[in-house]
């Protein structure tokens, strides 16, 4: 099967790449794009490991293909910082101590980010099922919940 | 001083912008080959016929490896040499690794490594304790007995007695970054190899052995794992082997990860256990001689099989002064995954049924469980800090453990006064009892359970560290131990250490990955020793130098060099303030080494593992839990309303990492008894190989409320700044969910609920039906 060409934009950056039509859009953006901060848990939807948002909408890159890109906006975790500038979402998970062995937290950022933008304004219970979709096995979620909270609250009070 | 500070985790800027390398991230050459396994499909046979012509033709395929085309040792085993990483013609489990694709990619190695056809002579296989009972097929010749007076006689002769059978379900790891390594062949026949393990040391010995090279010729490295709970001890090697072994024959760097359902597939898991308990009692609830029968489920290969089981005899008292005990344990081999290392290494399982014990105990006498422990608690420290509460009688019994151990260090007294105030338990207790009264459908249950966990490798000689410290000549510090990196925070806390010697900030630290080549022969990282073990280790590297740069500096300006302090960055002394900078570089000038190893041994420590005597660990770290449920008597469903935790970490070397341990194994502990449920089928496959039939706590299944806090004493031990290790201790406070679930369906009916684990929704509402009709 020949390679697809697939043009697309990630993280506001146009780019360009080829891809096995039954390759993923994780492993194109792993692969080709070198940008590994999605990471395969599953493979299969189940942890959130690899969520990405595709012109505004979280996904599972593993579960989408790289050749659905084409013309659509892809962000990542590589495009939450501004610069050197983090993110206030990455500032409080560090503040926080939401993280252990950090490969869940590119996932779990990537889907907060999207929930805020969406809700700014989130009950704990909200944010609580929002992020049931993405798994963590170090933390047991309670300093990724406050920090989540705390970020939104401020996030408010700046806008 | 850095030491006693909440300092971030040292990679969490890295983590949070994605950027942090896990091995499957290494940029790889373009030439790089990936690897997959071809797996048995049966349990138990032989392999009569391989048929690998279409593996062989597959798309983008370069080579197939059979046990035969390896080069040297066909072993992966960590301990007794039983563990061929290829099959030698016997098949032992499904999922079992036979034979080895090389390919252009990790798709095409995944897709080709299922097209092999192979033709078995099967036989039965053994799955169950009673098949494995019935062939006598086990580790050891037979049951490890350990023993303490004369439990059998205390039994008989008490007023009260209580006996049961309860079954124990094991745990997948889940670590969330499945196995992975990637091997770089090196000139003159040397190999670089990326793994993501805890045992470092053991890869270079495993891969040394299947390229038939000295350990010199192997060079093994780790930055970080993305997870790995003890599921990384050994299950590595064969990817690693495979790596090297590849890379050796196509002269290409290799890498190998597993998918998720292969990860699940093929490695071991927390080892499963059937506890038969006999208690003797008096009517206070008072223990006069409990008897354990321990069956557990090895798997095919013996792995750590011996001193996790062991291990499970040894907290078989947990809390609690038992003045008659034996323990029998049965250690069986059975046609599935070996089972491994996981977090708290047969503790959990044995710790949980002297817990079940006391539970039983108090439901006979109709008592708050949290009475019968405390009665039962051993003798507080005997220089009674911990001492609250205490029941002084116990002391006339010698405070001693089943094995013979003195327990000096008891902190449970002081530490369940104060969360029995903080979670206002008695409160809720009756608020609990009243609203169990007055609902059918919905019940609550709440109950408190301690831990005492014992620190050391009980393989005694495994308790030592290796460090090396070198200061640059501007004054920066680069430090490497024997520790590995899962996510815990140990990088940081050792560093912590380090600029605590140096009087510098962290900043002037440099965390680097661990190497073997830097230090050799290193422990795993597990047992809960990786700060305990390099922490001293760094120390004494870090006070070398120090010392040499003092010794210096003290001569160059005639002064006694007891008078030289490194604080603040800066080195003082007298009247003469230099930076650390300074210092180094004059140092440096003064042709000083500012280079030096440091190394660590556990005092104290002696353990007969035969006889089960001795004092198998340096010390013992506690805590506390308290868990409040609700159940729907209907289904079975259940929520965590609130968890109370108290834990001791002695003096913390960073508490919001240590908090962050507490909380994740808590989660992790009440996910092994709760909703984590390891499915094989008749035949032998494993059902449960992936997160979409195996369920790991999320988000929403943690507690509502959830109160961690660290008891503030300092360790009476002389470990690091008075530290105490906290990766595993806390995995067995998650035991309070299970007893609360219990406590809940006991308000269903008079009879003792005796719930197996895992208590899923299904194990709930059955149990719900059997205490209702009085089984």
């Amino acid at each position: 099967m020949s390679n697809i060409h697939v043009t697309t934009t990630v993280n506001g950056d146009e780019v360009e790449f080829l891809c096995d039509p039954r390759e993923t859009l994780l492993d194109a953006l792993r692969d080709k794009l070198n940008l590994t901060g999605a990471k395969e848990g599953c493979g299969t939807g189940d942890c959130g490991a690899c969520s990405v948002t595709m012109d505004g909408r979280l996904v599972c890159s593993c579960l989408v293909l790289g050749a659905e890109a084409e013309g659509k906006q892809i962000a990542t975790v590589e495009g939450i910082a501004d610069g050197e500038t983090l993110h206030p979402l990455q500032q409080k998970f560090i503040e926080y101590a939401a993280l252990q062995c950090g490969i869940c937290t590119p996932g779990i950022l990537v889907a907060t980010k999207a929930l805020l933008e969406k809700n700014p304004d989130p009950t704990e219970t909200e944010v609580r099922y929002w992020l049931a979709g993405n798994l963590c096995r170090c933390t047991g979620y309670d300093k990724i919940i406050r920090a989540v909270m705390d970020t939104a609250a401020d996030l408010r009070r700046a806008s | 001083m850095s030491v006693a500070k909440s300092l971030p985790h040292d990679a969490a800027r890295l983590h949070v912008t994605g950027t942090a390398r896990y091995v499957d991230d290494i940029p790889t050459p373009a030439n790089a080959l990936h690897l997959a396994f071809g797996k048995s499909a049966i349990a138990r046979g032989q392999i009569d016929a391989m048929n690998l012509h279409e593996v062989k033709s597959a798309p983008g395929v370069v080579a197939v490896l059979v046990a035969g085309d390896l080069p040297f040792a066909n072993d992966v085993s960590p301990s007794a040499h039983d563990e061929p990483m290829l099959s030698d013609g016997s098949v032992h489990y499904v999922g079992q690794p036979i034979f080895l694709v090389v390919a252009t990619s990790h798709l095409a190695a995944r897709k080709a490594a299922t097209l092999g056809q192979i033709k078995y002579i099967e036989e039965t296989p053994i799955l169950t304790i009673e098949d494995a009972l019935a062939a006598d097929t086990r580790f050891e010749e037979g049951p490890r007995i350990y023993e303490k007076g004369d439990a059998e006689t205390a039994i008989k002769g008490a007023a009260r007695v209580v006996e049961g059978t309860f079954e124990i379900g094991g745990q997948e790891h889940f670590y969330l970054e499945g196995q992975a390594a990637l091997a770089f062949p090196q000139e003159g026949g040397d190999m670089l190899v990326h793994s993501s393990t805890q045992h470092p040391t053991e890869i270079q010995h495993k891969v040394a052995e299947a390229l038939g090279v000295p350990m010199h010729g192997v060079r093994v490295e780790i930055r970080r794992m993305g997870g790995g709970f003890g599921g990384k001890e050994s299950q590595g090697n064969a990817l690693a082997v495979s790596c090297a072994v590849a890379a050796r024959l196509t002269g290409k760097p290799c890498k190998m990860r597993y998918d998720r359902d292969d990860d699940m597939i093929i490695t071991g898991k927390r080892h499963d256990f059937r506890i038969s308990y006999r208690a003797g009692f008096d009517e206070n609830g008072r223990i006069a001689g409990v008897s354990f029968m321990q069956y557990t489920r090895c798997g095919w290969a013996q792995d750590l099989s011996l001193p996790v089981a062991d291990r499970a005899m040894l907290h078989s008292d947990n809390a609690y002064l038992l003045p008659a005990c034996r323990i029998e344990s049965h250690r069986l081999k059975t046609n599935m995954q070996s089972a491994t290392a996981y977090r708290g290494f047969g503790g959990p399982q044995g710790m949980i049924a002297i817990e079940r014990v006391l539970d039983h105990i108090a439901h006979d006498l109709g008592k708050d469980p949290v009475e019968v422990r405390c009665l039962n608690y051993y003798a507080a420290r005997a220089d009674g800090s911990g001492a609250s509460g205490g029941d002084i009688s116990n002391q006339n019994e010698n405070n001693t453990t089943p094995y013979g151990m003195a327990v000096e260090d008891f902190e449970l007294h002081g530490m369940t006064a104060a969360l029995l105030a903080s979670s206002d338990y008695a409160v809720r207790r009756a608020a609990v009892a009243e609203w169990n009264a007055s609902h059918d459908t919905i019940k609550k249950g709440i109950a408190f359970s301690p831990v005492k966990f014992g620190i050391s490798f009980t393989l005694t000689f495994l308790n030592q560290a290796g460090a090396l410290v070198h200061v640059y000549q501007d004054g920066s510090v680069h430090l490497n131990h024997g520790g590995t990196e899962m996510g815990q925070g140990l990088f940081q806390k050792v560093a912590q250490v380090a600029a605590s010697r140096f009087g510098i900030g962290l900043d002037t630290v440099k965390i680097t990955a661990t190497d073997t080549a830097k230090v050799p022969n290193t422990s795993a990282t597990a047992a809960s020793s990786g700060s305990d073990l390099n922490g001293m280790a760094v120390k004494a590297a870090c006070d070398t130098i120090r010392e040499r740069m003092a010794s210096y500096l003290a001569e160059l300006h005639q002064a006694d060099v007891r008078t030289v302090r490194f604080a603040d960055g800066n080195v003082i002394i007298g009247e003469t303030v230099y930076s650390f900078a300074e210092a180094a570089a004059l140092s440096y000038q003064g042709r000083v080494s500012l280079s030096a190893t440091g190394f660590y041994k556990t005092p104290k420590v002696e353990w007969d593992r035969i006889k089960g005597h001795g004092r198998p660990f340096f010390y013992f770290a506690y805590g506390a839990s308290i868990t409040e449920v609700a159940v729907d008597t209907l289904t079975g469903e259940n929520r965590i309303l609130r968890t109370d935790i108290l834990h001791d970490a002695g003096a913390s070397l960073n508490p919001d990492l240590d908090i962050g341990q507490v909380e994740g194994a808590y989660v992790q502990g009440a996910g092994w008894l709760t909703t984590e449920e390891l499915v094989w089928d008749e035949a032998g496959a494993l059902r449960t190989h992936a997160p979409s039939t195996y369920k790991i706590p999320a988000c929403s299944d943690r507690p509502d409320i959830f109160n961690v806090a660290l008891w503030d004493a300092e360790n009476p031990e002389d470990t690091i700044y008075r530290s105490k290790a906290v990766g595993e201790p806390p995995f067995m406070l998650g035991i309070s969910a299970f007893l609360a679930l219990s406590d809940a369906i006991s308000a269903c009916g008079d009879s003792y609920p005796a719930l197996d684990a895992p208590a899923t929704s299904e194990q709930v509402w059955a149990t719900i039906q059997k205490v209702r009709n009085g089984i």
